[in-house]
């Protein structure tokens, strides 16, 4: 139950640049070190995107940087990477780790989380396990090309089976282990604290979306990386201690017998995909939460349907276990239990709609205001819908029969978990940029950075759609190998060319963020005029946030326009009596 | 602000579903018993998706453009829950009942065994080739031994000398198929996982080392069509392809024949 703030605040403020900025206590600090890793890594992720465009438009050109012209492992070991380091990296970072470690404590009115300890500790394994990920590219073999979803026994054998499946691969393999550890830590930390340290009057149904959304997400993450923990680690047995958990008898690769035998590859993609879908909700929830509130607060009206929301989030988390089987429809999985995956699969269609409508329903009525938070809560909206509306056909084993592994599943999940969770990050970064750094971002940068980014993500992936119908395979070097691909070349060198435009583009970000931290406006308590209990405390906050008192709730999150309030909207905290 | 970003979000819209329609990259004639029933399911998909997307965009751009500020009373309201019991329903149906009423094709393709008398075929992968074994005259497959496969010395399948069944065996490279007889493929891998798709047969599966995935279809047009790997198996992955040949019965009969192993 709720508990008076300052009483958790059981560490000191640091005074020792170590102790203040490096290993620091303070959610606060291991929230922007949380953001400040994704950053990295979204660029890392990025430019490894680039070079596959590069190498997908211009098969035959020598790019810099890559010694000479790529080969087709080189673009593989691209492939793998980019995959992993934007799923747990990014996606599973920034929006979850990064903006939940920073916003929730104080969101709930608590001085820091549950346990300050174990949260320096999440983000330093995970800062170790980015360092063993990164540290793959530079053995002996390079990096794995077996695809971020590791396939055994492709991921299981060793070098025999290609270039970067030696000690590449097995960094990849325990990278992950040590992500799941630090993940873990991280699930229980949001779950303490959110249902320990919520401020006095801080009821569950009145907490603000996004903490309903870290909330249900690091539920999911719980029981998910725990699973893939497991997983990783069987796997790292069958390729350095002989075990054969994924690895059937009789394989025979470059004529050489391998010596394993009576494991399943199967099982490694049942347990894979029983966290990875869950996974998708891992990296989406947060966003969804976070334009929950963006949505609210510029609009000027209240979230329609806050309880429907909260149930929505509870639904996608729930249902999230059960639909994995659809990313195995065509590996030979019994075809009975297809049919039950694709109907479970299809309902989790039905939350996601409700949290559509909502936020049409929070948009209608309202007035207002274009920020960049609220252009790119906005554009999440148009490419969840975008890239919701494809799962509507993968979904279904009938159809999946002809689109599985083209294009069309690329197009679908970089739409829904990745630009769509992107602008999900976006729109956070220019929402509590004002609070997480005392300063506001430019405005006019951060429109430009929308409109270029907007409209490339839709020119990008849109294309991915047709290729995908036509037939054309995800991960391939080239389209040379195929007669058929060849008309579709064309349509490469046109997402390449808009993939080198927006990457670009993404410079004006990053130099507004940068800019912004020394030189942009002094940012107020509220600038948005915002209702929430960050609001209400300095920007940047002090070390226990609320300076030693303890804040006392009032209301939900969305009063804004409350008929005879004395302004357009009413602070938690603020005692104003509210008549529906 | 509000005008611009209503627009360009509408002009998204028309686009993109006007490039859906005008299926300038589109899937080939189907050629197999669940190529119609696959395109109408995903016509109706398509038709359904499309009519969401555009209504949900254009309400989004009008909410946009209707709602921006201009100074206007905000209509406060904290949500309606016969609306929300509306949308929830209606959107379960919708999407339960797609699912569903496709099903269907599935039930057909994974539920239904081959029937009687198909002919079968051994579909192999390898990195990164194609391999496929037909029973022979006598209609059985033989033995096959991890220790035999070398393709150096000719026996990438591993066939084994010592059983009879093996030895009228004939191994190809493509995958030729009597048009119109049902035909059912064991699909196997010898190393890692690869996928056996036919864009024409609207038909896609896995070949898993250690299982044996079956799939079976009649196929009703006499020609050659490209089957491209759709499993991630390594660095030749894209070139990975090989062909189906649907020839008449008579042609395929002497395709055996002449394919046949020499020594008997």
């Amino acid at each position: 139950m709720a508990h008076a703030a300052g009483a958790h605040a059981v560490h000191e403020a640091p005074t020792g640049f170590i102790r203040k900025y490096i290993f620091s206590l303070d959610h606060k600090v291991i929230g922007i070190q949380y953001y400040l890793l994704a950053l990295v890594a979204v660029w890392v992720g990025m430019i490894l995107s680039l070079y596959m465009r590069l190498r997908l438009a211009w098969p035959t050109e020598e790019f810099p940087l890559v010694g000479g012209v790529m080969t087709p492992e080189a673009y593989l070991s691209l492939v793998t990477m980019h995959g992993t380091i934007m799923v747990f990296f990014v996606l599973t970072t920034a929006p979850q780790s990064g903006f939940g470690n920073y916003i929730l404590p104080i969101q709930i009115g608590a001085a820091d989380m549950a346990f300050p300890f174990l949260n320096a500790l999440s983000f330093w394994v995970t800062f170790l396990s980015f360092a063993v990920m990164l540290a793959a590219f530079f053995v002996s073999g390079g990096a794995p090309i077996s695809g971020w979803t590791g396939y055994p026994p492709l991921s299981a054998v060793g070098e025999v089976a290609g270039p970067g499946l030696g000690l590449g691969q097995t960094l990849w393999v325990v990278s992950l282990a040590i992500f799941c550890g630090g993940a873990l830590l991280g699930a229980l930390n949001f779950i303490a604290t959110t249902l320990d340290l919520r401020a006095k009057g801080m009821y569950l149904m009145r907490m603000p979306l996004t903490v309903w959304a870290w909330f249900i997400t690091a539920i999911l993450g719980l029981l998910a990386f725990g699973v893939l923990l497991a997983a990783g680690v069987l796997l790292l047995m069958d390729r350095v201690a002989g075990t054969s958990f994924f690895i059937p008898g009789g394989l025979v690769i470059s004529e050489q017998i391998i010596s394993h035998k009576g494991g399943s590859p199967l099982l490694w993609q049942h347990l894979f995909w029983f966290f990875g879908h869950p996974e998708v909700y891992i990296a989406i929830l947060p966003g969804m939460g976070v334009v929950s509130q963006i949505l609210s607060t510029f609009a000027r009206k209240p979230i329609f349907g806050y309880r429907a929301m909260v149930y929505a989030i509870m639904g996608i988390g729930g249902l999230g276990f059960l639909v994995w089987g659809h990313h195995m429809f065509i590996s030979g999985m019994s075809p009975y239990s297809a049919i039950a995956f694709s109907v479970l699969t299809l309902s989790i269609g039905v939350p996601s709609a409700i949290k559509t409508f909502n936020w049409l329903g929070t948009l209608i009525g309202g007035r207002i205001r274009f920020t960049t938070p609220m252009l790119y809560a906005l554009g999440f909206v148009s490419l969840f819908v975008t890239g919701g509306l494809s799962g509507l056909f993968l979904g279904q084993p009938s159809l999946d029969l002809y689109l599985h592994d083209t294009y069309f599943v690329l197009a679908h999940f970089h739409m829904v978990m990745g630009v769509a969770a992107i602008f999900g990050i976006f729109a956070g970064t220019y929402f509590w940029f004002p609070k997480m750094f005392g300063r506001m971002m430019n405005e006019p940068l951060g429109k430009l950075h929308f409109w270029i980014t907007f409209i490339g993500v839709y020119a990008i992936f849109m294309p991915m759609h047709y290729i995908g119908i036509a037939g054309h395979p995800r991960r391939y070097a080239e389209t040379s190998g195929v007669e058929y691909l060849g008309s579709l070349q064309p349509v490469h060198d046109f997402i390449s060319i808009v993939a080198i435009v927006t990457i670009a583009a993404q410079f004006i970000f990053l130099f507004n963020f940068f800019w912004s931290l020394y030189h942009g406006e002094k940012a107020s308590v509220n600038p948005w005029e915002c209702t929430t209990l960050e609001w209400t405390v300095p920007s940047p906050p002090p070390h226990d946030n609320f300076g030693g008192h303890s804040p006392v709730v009032y209301h939900g999150a969305y009063e804004y326009n409350v008929p005879g309030a004395s302004q357009d909207y009413i602070m938690q905290t603020s005692p104003e009596k509210v008549t529906h | 602000m509000a005008v611009v970003l209503a627009l360009a979000i509408t002009v998204i819209t028309l686009v993109s579903m006007y490039l859906f329609t005008v299926k300038t990259w589109w899937m080939p004639p189907y050629i197999s018993e669940y190529g119609q029933a696959y395109d109408q399911h995903f016509m109706l998909t398509l038709v359904i998706c499309g009519i969401i997307f555009f209504l949900a965009q254009l309400g989004l751009a009008y909410a946009i453009f209707r709602y921006r500020d201009r100074g206007q009373k905000v209509h406060y309201s904290h949500g309606n829950n016969t609306l929300e019991a509306i949308w929830t329903s209606a959107t379960a149906v919708l999407f339960i009942g797609l699912v569903l009423w496709g099903s269907h094709i599935w039930a057909r393709a994974h539920l239904q065994e081959a029937p009687a008398g198909a002919v079968q075929v051994e579909a192999w992968g390898q990195q990164f080739t194609w391999y496929f074994r037909y029973p022979g005259p006598d209609g059985r497959l033989g033995n096959t031994k991890p220790e035999l496969m070398k393709e150096s010395i000719g026996n990438p399948l591993g066939l084994d000398p010592d059983d009879p069944a093996s030895r009228d065996d004939v191994v190809m490279p493509v995958i030729a198929i009597p048009v119109n007889r049902p035909v059912e493929v064991i699909l196997r891998s010898k190393d890692v996982i690869h996928n056996f798709a036919v864009r024409e047969l609207r038909l896609k599966q896995d070949l898993v080392p250690g299982l044996e995935n079956r799939i079976h279809f009649t196929a009703s047009q006499i020609g050659r069509y490209e089957v491209p790997c759709m499993e991630l198996c390594g660095l030749g992955h894209y070139q990975m392809r090989t062909f189906l040949e649907v020839m008449s019965e008579a042609d395929f009969e002497n395709w055996l024949r002449e394919n046949a192993p020499e020594t008997q």
